[in-house]
């Protein structure tokens, strides 16, 4: 890990940390990617616009980040199956568990929530095994 | 502020974090989850950037839970919301997606700009995982 790793890692942190606080303060509301991007979902709500302004600001910034001279890596080395059958686990967990490692992980975690803790640990823990058995273990 | 503005420029910095700090980069993510491999701690960084970050500004805030609007997340910040068997069950299932691909939700969503099969395929399926959620857990 070098310096600059650790500069860019705790930029980042703090970049996300400042948007969720960000959409508490203006929005009232917190900064969960899975509940936000569920949302866009039907049945529609009314004052449900700020979710789609939400999720053009996240999805337009790589190319924004690119176009001031960034440079952006994405490595996707999964076969396209396993892709599928993660997204599906993904998204259906996340929502299951009432949160990912944004509502989580990082709104609940900083305030506190006991549920948050315990939903980080778990996927922590799981995705930590699921890693050792593809990598070491199968 | 006009609330859909804010929100954009809320998922604007947050998607910029995501990609300052390597979030968007699977095999980065995976490094970082690896612990008996070649250990990359980086990305425990940028958690705890955010949440010193987050924790410090919300007490300058200072907004009550209950001003909070009500999303699927409030569970997150309700304090008297108790741990079920939906919370361990659904993270844990989380948990194993994540570990298999390296994408949660909001790196999957910045790599859809960046032109790659697989990222077009997670994010549709994360999708289908939403309504699968909806259609079994929600009457519909």
């Amino acid at each position: 890990m070098t310096y600059l790793t650790v500069l860019s890692s705790l930029g980042g942190g703090v970049l996300i940390g400042l948007a969720a606080a960000w959409l508490l303060f203006f929005n009232n509301r917190t900064a969960g990617i899975s509940g936000i991007a569920a949302g866009i979902l039907p049945p529609w709500q009314q004052g449900d616009a700020w979710r789609y302004w939400f999720l053009a600001g996240l999805i337009i910034s790589a190319p924004l980040w690119k176009l001031f001279g960034g440079s952006v890596q994405i490595q996707i080395d999964a076969p396209l199956v396993v892709l599928a059958v993660a997204g599906l686990l993904v998204g259906y967990g996340a929502r299951l568990g009432g949160g990912c490692t944004s509502g989580h992980g990082i709104c609940g975690n900083a305030r506190l929530s006991v549920r948050s803790i315990v939903a980080t640990l778990t996927f922590m823990t799981t995705a930590g095994i699921t890693v050792f058995l593809v990598r070491h273990g199968l | 502020m006009n609330l859909n503005l804010s929100a954009f420029i809320s998922g604007l910095i947050f998607g910029l974090g995501l990609v300052l700090a390597q979030m968007t980069n699977p095999e980065k993510v995976l490094a970082f989850l690896d612990v008996a491999g070649n250990w990359d701690p980086s990305l425990a960084l940028v958690m705890v950037g955010a949440l010193l970050t987050l924790g410090t500004l919300q007490r300058l805030i200072r907004k009550p839970s209950e001003q909070i609007q009500d999303t699927d997340l409030q569970t997150c910040v309700n304090p008297k919301a108790k741990i079920d068997v939906k919370l361990i069950t659904g993270s844990a299932i989380f948990g194993i997606g994540w570990g298999l691909s390296g994408f949660c939700p909001g790196p999957a969503l910045v790599s859809l700009t960046a032109g790659l099969a697989g990222g077009y395929v997670f994010v549709a399926a994360m999708f289908i995982g939403f309504l699968l959620f909806n259609s079994l857990h929600r009457g519909r």
